[in-house]
C-alpha cells in the first residue's frame, strides 16, 4: 500500500478543482436551502449554464472569454426568474420537483443531436479555455509541498481564481446575511406568514435568494469548465445537485464556512476511501471486489452518509439544528 | 431509532450477502478471451457465426451467438486478433450498418476480455431522419397510430410505478426519490432468479414480486416507520430518500455491473401487425397485465374496507385514526403493495428494454410528471396523469427529434404547475 499516493491524492483532492466546484454550488444552496429554506434540486442546471456559456461563446462563436462570462452570469439569473415565476408560491416539494426537472431539460438540450452543432452532443465542447490560461501569471513548473502536494501552474492559476471566488462569495454573503435583508431571508424560512404580515414582498425575497444561489451555482460551472478545458453534458446530472447537498449539510447549513469546510471534507474524504480501497485491492489486500466495483462503493457511502447525517446530525458539523429547515410547512 | 438503523443496516447486508453469490459469478474473469453481445435496438440477434483467428490468420476459434445475443471466444494469449461476423449467418432483414467492417482487428491484454461491437441496422427500415417529415396521408396516420400505442405502453408503465409513488405521497407526506430505484430492483430480482438460478421468467417474476412486497413492507416497518415515529421532517425524509436512492443505485451497480443486462426468456419475437400497428406480442401481454392490475387497484381503492382506508388515510391521517384506522397499518400495506406494483412496471420495462442500475431513475421524472399532472397523492389523478404523460412523449416525436422527447413531458409538467397547479383531479388545497 503506497500510502504517499493515498494521502497525496486525498489531500490534493480536498483542495483541488473538485472541492472547489462543489463549494460553489453548495454555496449557492446554501443561500436557498441554508437560509431561506428553498429546495433547488437543480443546481446542476446551473452548473451546467455557467459551464456552457463559456464553451458556446468561445468555442462555438468565437466571442471573447469575458463575453462569456457575462452570458454565463445573465444566463443563471435567467433560468432562476423562468423557475422562481411558476413554484416559488406553490409548496416547498413542488419546487423541488420542477427544478429537478428543469436541471434535466438543461442536460438533454445541451446533449441533444439536434443541436450538437452548438452544444458538441454527447462529446460536449472543448478549445475554449486559451484566453483563461493567457492570463496565468505562474511561470511553468510544480508548485506544492512535495512530496504530498503538487500542482501544475494550470492547475494552481485554477486554484487560485476558484478559492478567490469562494472566498468573495462567502464575504458577500457573510455580510448580506448580517444585513436586515438577510434576517428577512431567514424569518422566511422559519415563518414565511409571519414575514408577510409584517409587510414584506416574501416572492421578491425568495426570488432573489434564488437568483443569487443560481449565480453563485454557475461561477461553479465556470470553473468545471475551465479546470477540464472540456464540458461534457452528462456531468451535470441530477447527482451532481444531491453530492452538493451531502456537502452542504456535512458542513452545516445556514452557516457561512459549512459548504467550503463541507466540500474539503467531503473530498477528502471520498479519495482517501477511494484510493485507499484501488491501492487494496491492487495490491491484494482485498480480493473480493475488482477495482471497478470501488467505485460504486464510493457512491453507497456517499448515499449511506447523506441518510445518517440527515437522521442523526442534520445540522452538520458547524450548524445549529433549530436552523435548519427540515420540516415542511 | 437506534434500534431501526440497525436493523435496517442489517437488512441492506443481508440483501448485499444474498446477492454476493450470484454477482460473483458474472464478474468472474480469468483468462483472455473475445467476447461481444450481438444487439439490434437493444433486441439481441440470435445463431450469428463468429470466428476469430490470430493476426497471421491462424484459426483460433469461432463461435454462435446465444439466444440472449451474447457470445464468446476463448484465446490462450493475449495479442492481436482478427475478429469475423459472417453475414451469410445474419437473420433475414439484418445487416451490418458498414458491411465493409465485419471483419475488425482488436487487441486484447492480459488477464482481460475483450468486448467486440458490431452495428447492426434493420436492412428494410429506411435510414434515420428520413421519417416524419410529415408527408401526410395514410403513412403518416399510421405512424401516428403506431405512436398513440407505443404512447400507451409507456404510459400504462409509468402509471404503475406512479400509483405507488402517489398513495405513498398522499399516506405518509412523503415525496419519495428513491421510487425509481423500486422498479430497478424488482427489475433486478426477477434478473437474478432468472438468469442466476435460472428459472423461468413467468417463475421468476412472481418470486421477485412477492420479494418485492417484503421489501417495502420491511422499508416501512423498519426505517420509514420509526423515522415516522421520531417526528423527521418532511423535507428532511425526502433529502433521505434521495440518500437512499443514491445507495440503491450505487448497490445495484456493485452487484450487477453497469452495462445492460436481459431475462433469458422473452427477448427476441417477431413482430406481428394488428391494422395500423406493429407490436410484439410480449408488449400485448405487458400492456393485457398493467391494465388488469391498474382496474385491480383501482376497484381495491373503491370499494374494499382497506382501500376506503388508505383513501381515509390519505385525505386526513389525524380524522383516520381517531375513526378507528390503524393508520399504521395502512402505511405499511401501501408500502407494500406500492412496491411490489413498481416491481412489476420494472420487470414488465425490462422485458422491452436492456436491465441497467439507472433504469427506474430514468423513468422517475416521468413518474413525478404523471403524479404531479394528476394531482400529487389521488391515485386516481396518477393513473390519468401517467397515461397523459406518456402519450404526450411518444406522440411529440411527430414533430421534435426522439431524444427530445423527455423534454416536452418535462415542460409541461413545469406548464401545468403555473396554469393548474393542483393537477387534473387534485384540489385546490392539497397545495398548500
Amino acid at each position: 500500500m503506497d500510502w504517499t499516493l493515498i494521502f497525496s491524492r486525498a489531500v490534493e483532492a480536498g483542495i483541488g478543482s473538485e472541492a472547489i466546484i462543489y463549494a460553489l454550488a453548495a454555496i449557492g444552496l446554501n443561500v436557498q436551502f441554508g437560509y431561506t429554506g428553498l429546495l433547488n434540486f437543480g443546481q446542476a442546471g446551473f452548473l451546467a449554464i455557467g459551464a456552457y456559456a463559456i464553451a458556446v461563446t468561445v468555442a462555438t462563436f468565437g466571442l471573447p472569454f469575458f463575453l462569456g462570462v457575462g452570458i454565463g452570469l445573465l444566463m443563471a439569473v435567467v433560468m432562476a426568474l423562468l423557475l422562481g415565476i411558476p413554484t416559488l408560491r406553490l409548496r416547498a416539494d413542488y419546487l423541488a420537483i420542477v427544478t429537478i426537472a428543469a436541471a434535466e431539460i438543461v442536460r438533454l438540450v445541451v446533449r441533444s443531436v439536434a443541436l450538437s452543432d452548438t452544444f458538441g452532443g454527447t462529446d460536449g465542447l472543448q478549445a475554449f479555455s486559451g484566453a483563461f490560461y493567457d492570463l496565468n501569471p505562474y511561470p511553468p513548473g510544480e508548485y506544492g509541498i512535495p512530496p504530498i502536494i503538487g500542482f501544475d501552474n494550470r492547475s494552481m492559476w485554477v486554484l487560485t481564481v476558484g478559492w478567490s471566488l469562494v472566498a468573495i462569495a462567502s464575504f458577500i454573503l457573510f455580510m448580506a446575511m448580517k444585513s436586515p435583508w438577510g434576517r428577512v431571508l431567514k424569518a422566511i424560512r422559519e415563518d414565511e406568514d409571519a414575514v408577510r404580515s409584517l409587510g414584506k414582498n416574501v416572492f421578491s425575497y425568495k426570488m432573489q435568494a434564488l437568483v443569487i444561489g443560481g449565480v453563485i451555482g454557475s461561477m461553479g460551472g465556470f470553473i468545471f469548465a475551465l479546470s477540464r478545458s472540456a464540458v461534457q453534458p452528462d456531468l451535470f446530472s441530477t447527482d451532481l445537485t444531491f453530492y452538493a447537498y451531502t456537502v452542504l449539510i456535512l458542513g452545516g447549513a445556514a452557516r457561512i464556512l459549512g459548504p467550503i469546510v463541507g466540500s474539503m471534507l467531503f473530498w477528502l474524504l471520498l479519495i482517501f476511501i477511494g484510493t485507499g480501497m484501488e491501492e487494496a485491492v491492487n495490491t491484494g489486500a482485498i480480493t473480493f471486489i475488482t477495482v471497478n466495483q470501488v467505485g460504486a462503493i464510493r457512491l453507497m457511502l456517499v448515499g449511506l452518509g447523506l441518510m445518517l447525517l440527515l437522521i442523526y446530525r442534520p445540522q452538520g458539523i458547524f450548524g445549529d439544528k433549530r436552523e435548519i429547515s427540515i420540516d415542511a410547512r | 431509532m437506534r434500534r431501526a438503523v440497525i436493523a435496517f443496516t442489517a437488512f441492506m447486508g443481508g440483501l448485499i450477502f444474498v446477492f454476493l453469490a450470484g454477482a460473483s459469478t458474472a464478474w468472474a474473469a480469468e483468462g483472455e478471451e473475445v467476447r461481444g453481445t450481438l444487439r439490434i435496438q437493444g433486441q439481441p440477434v440470435a445463431g450469428v457465426k463468429i470466428t476469430v483467428a490470430t493476426d497471421a490468420d491462424a484459426p483460433v476459434g469461432e463461435a454462435t451467438t446465444g439466444a440472449d445475443g451474447a457470445w464468446k471466444v476463448a484465446v490462450d494469449k493475449a495479442g492481436s486478433y482478427k475478429v469475423t461476423l459472417d453475414q451469410a449467418t445474419l437473420p433475414a432483414g439484418k445487416a451490418l450498418r458498414d458491411p465493409d467492417r465485419g471483419t475488425l482487428t482488436v487487441q486484447v491484454f492480459e488477464g482481460n476480455a475483450r468486448n467486440v461491437l458490431f452495428g447492426l441496422v434493420d436492412a428494410n427500415a429506411p435510414p434515420q431522419g428520413q421519417q416524419g417529415d410529415g408527408g401526410g396521408g395514410s403513412s403518416y396516420w399510421t405512424r401516428v397510430a403506431q405512436l398513440v400505442f407505443e404512447g400507451l405502453n409507456l404510459g400504462l408503465i409509468i402509471a404503475l410505478g406512479a400509483v405507488g409513488l402517489s398513495l405513498i405521497f398522499g399516506t405518509t407526506g412523503l415525496t419519495n426519490f428513491a421510487h425509481g430505484e423500486l422498479l430497478t430492483i424488482g427489475a433486478f430480482l426477477a434478473f437474478f432468479f432468472n438468469t442466476v438460478l435460472g428459472l423461468h421468467l413467468l417463475i421468476a417474476a412472481p418470486i421477485a414480486l412477492v420479494l418485492a412486497a417484503g421489501l417495502g413492507w420491511g422499508q416501512d416497518r423498519f426505517f420509514w416507520g420509526q423515522l415516522r415515529r421520531r417526528k423527521t421532517g418532511l423535507i428532511s425524509m425526502m433529502i433521505i430518500s434521495i440518500g437512499l436512492a443514491l445507495f440503491l443505485r450505487a448497490l445495484l451497480l456493485f452487484l450487477f455491473g453497469g452495462g445492460g443486462e436481459s431475462y433469458q426468456q422473452y427477448v427476441a419475437q417477431a413482430g406481428i401487425q394488428i391494422g395500423p400497428i406493429a407490436a410484439t406480442p410480449k408488449s400485448l401481454i405487458a400492456m393485457g397485465i398493467e391494465i388488469v392490475v391498474l382496474i385491480a387497484v383501482g376497484l381495491a381503492l373503491t370499494y374494499t374496507r382497506l382501500g376506503k382506508a388508505t383513501r381515509a388515510v390519505a385525505d386526513n391521517p389525524a380524522l383516520a385514526s381517531s375513526s378507528g384506522i390503524n393508520v399504521d397499518r395502512v402505511i405499511r400495506l401501501v408500502w407494500a403493495s406500492g412496491t411490489c406494483i413498481a416491481a412489476l412496471a420494472g420487470i414488465l420495462l425490462g422485458t422491452t428494454q436492456n436491465l441497467n442500475f439507472q433504469m427506474g431513475q430514468q423513468v422517475l421524472l416521468l413518474m413525478f410528471a404523471g403524479v404531479t399532472l394528476g394531482g400529487l397523492g389521488t391515485a386516481f389523478g396518477a393513473l390519468v396523469g401517467s397515461l397523459v404523460v406518456g402519450m404526450f412523449v411518444q406522440v411529440s416525436t411527430l414533430w421534435i427529434p426522439p431524444e427530445m422527447k423527455t423534454i416536452g413531458a418535462l415542460v409541461v409538467l413545469i406548464i401545468v404547475l403555473m396554469v393548474r397547479p393542483q393537477g387534473i383531479l387534485g384540489r385546490r388545497e392539497r397545495i398548500g
